[in-house]
């Protein structure tokens, strides 16, 4: 029967059908721009329109020779290092306080925290631009501390760029972190903490052996998706410093690739640049799961 | 005694991390000159209250950019929910020729971070003809490998014995996309509208080397643009107010979607 065939065939070309616009678009604005940027990376180009093959003369000048790359290279090392020691710290700390049914007004504190995870690393930049001006709320707040009128030269000083890019990006991100750690806490076992207690165990004990291994997936977790986004930094320096900053400090990998291939136009330079990025991020992922290759079965 | 303690020492961690929010609505309100002359927090002059600053944005092109942005976000939205969640169907529900393939290249794909797709993208664009169009913004974007990953995952629990009553039934395959896969993972949906609204919202870099012609801007390009100019360094109300306006639909968003929102993240990450 014409139905019945018809019937069938739908049954076996709708898996095909499902897929083909996601991988027609995958292949034609992924995976090909993506094998562009690898040929590009050994050439050199002005603008989209000229290029010349040029070998691994990019990659040999960007780790030999570009004294901006280097930078670049630490200013985003050293952000991404601070920035985790002191998120994890935090993130966990307000997801310990938080961690408790006797805490009124549980919902109203997390969401207080979580909130500011809602506004672009932009829009965060705009109002942290003007929160570290000379007469800003921050220089207010010290001052107050200090009990006389304090202007510290926030974005002007070279030395003050990383601490104010962190203030801004560890309260962006924070409450993010809190929110992780609150569903890894509400998982471990209360029967656990119980025992430990019989066992006469204090907090600290408590919190080292029951909490960290319990949390320990989570941990993993939350440090690597924090050090892929360090690395990727762009957007929230380059509005609150109106750029790279006093001494290109605030200058990052990211903003070096846009810079590059947007200011300067050379699309070679900047794909190769690019390349170091994932080489990075590949890196990073790799000793995360040689590292926490904790799963649940191996945590006690 | 040990509560009371916790509990203010919430409130002021609290406060530290809300007021930025709250300085941002009193800095939008006021005067350039109450702004100024005020210490801590723009408190003082409540009589003084003004909508001048929002007023003064009409004279910009921000009402613009606000439509240009939910525009744009509400498409990308709408694009990549439905195209992730067709594609997570096949990919959890069916066996075809290159399955295989097809996933081991999207989870390689998925360890590299977007912005080496920058340079080759753009070379791309310039030879469609799409800088400079919103085309550029909406094609690319539409689909998402985390995204079809992420609805994978969650329809591999939808059960086959269901999807069989309903071939049974006379459902299309297309009808047990919509009338049972989909209802069976709403939280998700929720929590991923809610994920790429606001990576949309929030975008910068790609929109930054596509977009040329002001009247084209999203909220974050034109934001950034007037955030550099000089007559806003001493009046920067009105960036204040523009900031406000910019963060308020993703504040609504997320009011609306906040229970699949924390549901869907707590159920995922436990997982990871």
């Amino acid at each position: 029967m014409n139905r019945d065939r018809w019937w069938r065939l739908q049954t076996r070309a709708a898996p095909y059908l499902f897929v083909s616009p996601f991988l027609v678009i995958f292949c034609v604005f992924m995976l090909y721009p993506l094998s562009r940027s690898l040929v590009l990376s050994f050439e050199k180009t002005i603008g989209p329109r000229h290029s010349a093959f040029v070998g691994l003369s990019n990659y040999r000048y960007l780790l030999g020779h570009d004294r901006l790359f280097g930078l670049a290279l630490l200013n985003t090392a050293a952000y991404t290092v601070a920035f985790l020691a002191l998120q994890i710290p935090m993130s966990l700390g307000l997801a310990l306080l938080l961690n408790s049914r006797r805490i009124l007004f549980r919902d109203l504190f997390r969401f207080s925290f979580f909130s500011s995870y809602l506004v672009g690393q932009v829009f965060v930049g705009v109002i942290f631009f003007q929160l570290f001006g000379p007469d800003g709320l921050i220089n207010h707040a010290v001052s107050i501390v200090a009990g006389h009128r304090v202007v510290i030269p926030w974005l002007s000083s070279p030395n003050l760029v990383l601490p104010s890019v962190l203030i801004a990006s560890l309260w962006l991100a924070t409450g993010y972190g809190m929110v992780y750690f609150l569903a890894a806490l509400q998982s471990v076992d209360p029967e656990l903490y119980e025992a430990a207690e019989m066992d006469g165990a204090g907090n600290w004990q408590r919190f080292v052996h029951i909490t960290l291994p319990g949390i320990r997936p989570m941990l993993g977790y939350v440090v690597l998706v924090g050090a892929i986004g360090g690395f990727q930094l762009f957007e929230l320096p380059f509005v609150l410093l109106q750029g790279a900053g006093p001494n290109a400090r605030g200058l990052t990998v990211v903003m070096y690739l846009f810079v590059m291939g947007f200011n300067t136009g050379d699309l070679g330079y900047a794909s190769a640049i690019g390349w170091m990025l994932v080489v990075i991020l590949l890196a990073l992922t790799f000793i995360k799961f040689r590292f926490f290759r904790f799963g649940p079965e191996s945590g006690n | 005694m040990r509560r009371v303690a916790i509990h203010l020492l919430l409130i002021g961690l609290a406060a530290v991390a809300v007021l930025p929010f709250v300085w941002l609505i009193c800095a939008s309100i006021k005067t350039p000159e109450d702004l100024l002359g005020s210490t801590l927090l723009p408190w003082g002059h409540l009589d003084h209250l003004t909508l001048d600053n929002f007023r003064m944005l009409r004279d910009q092109p921000f009402g613009r950019w606000v439509v240009n942005s939910i525009f744009l976000s509400s498409l990308h939205t709408v694009l990549v929910v439905t195209l992730s969640s067709l594609g997570g169907f096949a990919l959890a529900k069916y066996e075809f020729a290159g399955k295989r393939v097809i996933m081991v290249i999207m989870l390689g794909t998925m360890l590299l971070p977007s912005q080496v797709l920058v340079p080759g993208s753009y070379e791309l664009m310039y030879r469609l003809h799409w800088i400079d169009s919103y085309l550029a913004i909406i094609v690319p974007g539409a689909v998402s490998v985390f995204g079809i990953i992420l609805f994978r995952q969650a329809m591999i629990g939808v059960p086959d014995e269901l999807l069989q009553c309903g071939r049974l039934d006379g459902c299309s395959e297309w009808r047990l996309w919509w009338d049972i896969a989909l209802p069976v993972v709403r939280p998700m949906i929720g929590a991923y509208t809610l994920l790429s609204f606001l990576a949309e919202w929030n975008s910068f870099l790609w929109p930054q080397i596509i977009l040329q012609n002001e009247a084209k801007y999203t909220l974050p390009i034109g934001l950034n643009s007037l955030a550099g100019l000089p007559e806003y360094q001493h009046n920067y109300g009105v960036i204040m107010a523009a900031t406000l306006v910019s963060i308020l639909p993703v504040a609504v968003l997320f009011f609306v979607l906040q229970r699949d929102f924390v549901s869907g993240l707590a159920s995922g990450a436990v997982k990871g």
